[in-house]
């Protein structure tokens, strides 16, 4: 088995569009959360949103490369610049060897809203536009980033709902360590206008706690009553240590463990058997013990049961000292893109020394009392880290990064 | 609708829509060789040419117009019909 390792990573989120950016913010824990007013117009049960900035993608990327382009796919492209400028990449190496595309994304709600309405007023489907089919498939990511990158190696979409970006790097894992692919484009995008949250916002999943919008998630506090959807992207290089040695390429973090499970239970509620198989899975493949993992940076995304459910499953493997924090407690839910910006997250206080408070986290409950949790920036030194993330109809992604030695 | 009207509105959704440099625009431009027009591109110049000039270009009449001054004839002509 070959040693996978990250040599590159890009962020775009609610927290800063670049690496420097978003390590302040978790360092500082600055929440990206705030009201879309347009959500109230629409009849929202809950306004709160991740707050991104539109990025300027007119001025790095010809019409042509980005008519196929959907909100999600704009994120995506400024994350893997920066990407590939931290990995030391460019598009001439990606021509001359084979490298592949990975990517978590599981919707797409404005292309196809705006064909709908377009062939009702029309009725004839020749005047949707060329890049609506592009833009409205769930692939539109990985089709168009390999276009733009010209990538020649694997290249499809991971749909695993709120596990998408984990379950990406997870197989990218699997593609490079079996000696399948030398190196792979990974990450997560997600998108954050409000049509594409509409039926979300209706099953009644979101905070209510508009009058103060950074204090809504909180996740693992007694008083959490919903999550908030939030977005970006993020992209990681993920490459063999052969390939990266060959480059001269600075490793960041090598990944070590990668446990998954389906709960097999109920299309929303999750349980605790599920994610507790997939942690345990990531530790077994890592060869580790629980006792080797310095921080858990955990799924909590601010729900009542979820949050509980994943405290006694981490509970009933790690006990109650490893430190355990939930960066969604920042960005709000970043969903199909959140597997891969919690590793991001992770690398970046791999690196700094610091572990990212759980905001909002005033008063436990009678799960999370058993669990130690970071309510406020702890420095610290971190060689192992896991990362959970787990989704809708019972998804569930665990992977272990270490410091490379 | 005069000639130069419809050139300056062609002109004008080549420059802004397609993001073709306004140096290679004249009327003895070929679609393909001179605007980099693909196929994808011929399918979002009837979409503007219905927003713009309120008619459907078909694949016959594309394919009867290979440069900008055919272009530029055709809508005129069909604008005043």
């Amino acid at each position: 088995m070959k040693r996978v390792v990250i040599t590159g990573i890009g962020i775009y989120s609610t927290i800063g569009t670049n690496l420097n950016q978003v390590k302040d913010s978790l360092f500082h824990g600055r929440s990206g959360i705030g009201i879309d007013p347009f959500r109230n117009e629409l009849g929202f049960m809950s306004p709160l949103t991740g707050i991104i900035e539109t990025p300027d993608i007119k001025s790095v990327l010809h019409r042509k490369l980005r008519k196929g382009m959907a909100e999600q796919g704009e994120y995506a492209y400024m994350a893997t610049l920066e990407a590939m400028k931290t990995a030391g990449l460019d598009i001439d190496y990606f021509e001359k060897n084979e490298v592949g595309i990975l990517y978590g994304n599981d919707s797409s709600a404005i292309p196809v809203i705006d064909a709908y309405n377009k062939i009702i007023e029309k009725k004839d489907t020749s005047l949707v536009g060329a890049g609506s089919i592009f833009q409205s498939m769930n692939s539109t990511v990985t089709m168009n980033l390999s276009v733009i990158l010209k990538l020649k190696g694997v290249n499809f979409t991971v749909s695993g709902a709120c596990a998408s970006g984990s379950h990406a790097i997870g197989l990218a894992h699997m593609f490079i360590s079996q000696g399948m692919q030398e190196m792979i484009v990974c990450g997560g995008a997600q998108e954050i206008n409000a049509f594409s949250m509409g039926s979300f916002d209706g099953i009644g999943a979101f905070s209510q706690r508009i009058d103060a919008p950074q204090k809504a998630v909180r996740p693992f506090d007694r008083d959490r009553d919903g999550l908030v959807p939030s977005g970006g992207a993020a992209t990681l290089i993920v490459e063999s240590l052969e390939s990266a040695q060959r480059r001269g390429a600075k490793i960041l973090a090598e990944v070590v463990g990668y446990g998954f499970s389906s709960n097999g239970d109920h299309l929303s509620v999750p349980n605790v058997s599920g994610p507790q198989i997939s942690l345990e899975r990531a530790l077994k493949q890592a060869n580790l013990m629980a006792r080797d993992i310095d921080y858990v940076n955990a799924h909590a995304t601010s729900t009542p049961v979820g949050d509980g459910n994943e405290a006694q499953a981490l509970f009933n493997v790690f006990g109650g000292k490893t430190p355990v924090s939930s960066t969604k407690s920042m960005t709000g839910h970043e969903m199909w893109m959140g597997g891969a910006s919690e590793i991001i997250y992770s690398i970046l206080m791999m690196h700094n020394d610091f572990i990212a408070p759980n905001i909002n986290f005033n008063n436990p409950d009678e799960h999370s009392e058993k669990i130690n949790i970071i309510p406020e920036t702890r420095n610290a030194k971190l060689d192992t880290i896991l990362s959970n993330s787990f989704g809708f109809g019972g998804t569930n992604s665990s992977l272990i990064i270490k410091k490379f030695k | 609708m005069d000639r130069s009207e419809v050139v300056n509105i062609v002109n004008d959704f080549l420059i802004e829509e397609f993001e073709i440099d306004e140096s290679v625009i004249s009327e003895d431009a070929k679609f393909i060789d001179d605007l980099d027009i693909d196929s994808l591109d011929f399918v979002d110049i009837v979409v503007i040419v219905e927003k713009n000039f309120g008619f459907k270009l078909t694949a016959e009449d594309l394919s009867k117009m290979p440069d900008l001054k055919s272009f530029y004839d055709f809508i005129t002509e069909r604008v005043n019909q």
